[in-house]
């Protein structure tokens, strides 16, 4: 009953994180990037300067802690190596759902923190580049979020088809 | 030739696509 609770709790960690992470990723790719061109040159440091760098501290953040408190409960599960395995070693659907998707979500996380956090930090100035770098920098940061928008579209299908199979 | 993924729509359509297929593969490892 103890631990049928804090698997409940850590649960709930990983859905809260889990949201505020993809909530953010969808909020760059629909509506931050595709409005960027429309705002009128003087308000762009408003996002480049402000809005950006906080968005990204909380984005790098809930990505980390989402995947620490959903590696934490395949473990108090013991379902981790299942899951590593994407149901190849139990032949189980749920597996290969929520494994397929547990490396996604792995994929999409090393993303953020080492090509999309990195590639951001000079194409915003927050660390100093040379310009020339920018451009190339913001391209490969624009490029791996839109591939993680484009995982996270079978990531989430595949951990909740683990709770609720389509067939 | 452009990336797909410079596109929204297109990210997101190889996204659903990506979908049936681990619906598919998931489908034959559970068997």
């Amino acid at each position: 009953m103890e631990n049928e609770f804090l698997l409940h709790l850590v649960r709930w960690f990983h859905v809260l994180s889990g949201v505020m992470w993809i909530g953010l990723l969808w909020y760059l790719n629909f509506v931050q990037v595709p409005t960027m061109p429309k705002i009128p040159d003087e308000m762009k440091p408003a996002i480049g300067k402000h809005i950006a760098p906080a968005v990204l501290f909380w984005f790098r953040w809930s990505a980390a802690s989402t995947v620490l408190w959903g590696l934490l409960l395949a473990l108090m599960q013991g379902t981790f190596s299942d899951w590593l395995a994407i149901g190849l070693a139990d032949g189980s659907s749920v597996s290969a759902f929520i494994g397929i998707g547990m490396w996604l979500g792995l994929i999409m996380a090393f993303n953020v923190w080492f090509v999309i956090w990195p590639s951001q930090k000079i194409a915003l100035g927050i660390v100093d580049a040379p310009a020339d770098q920018k451009p190339p920098a913001a391209r490969r940061a624009l490029l791996f979020s839109r591939t993680n928008t484009m995982l996270s579209i079978p990531m989430l299908y595949g951990m909740l088809a683990a709770q609720n199979p389509p067939f | 030739m452009k990336n797909p993924l410079e596109s929204l729509h297109m990210t997101v359509g190889m996204g659903v696509v990506l979908t049936v297929i681990l619906i598919i593969v998931a489908q034959a490892i559970g068997g």
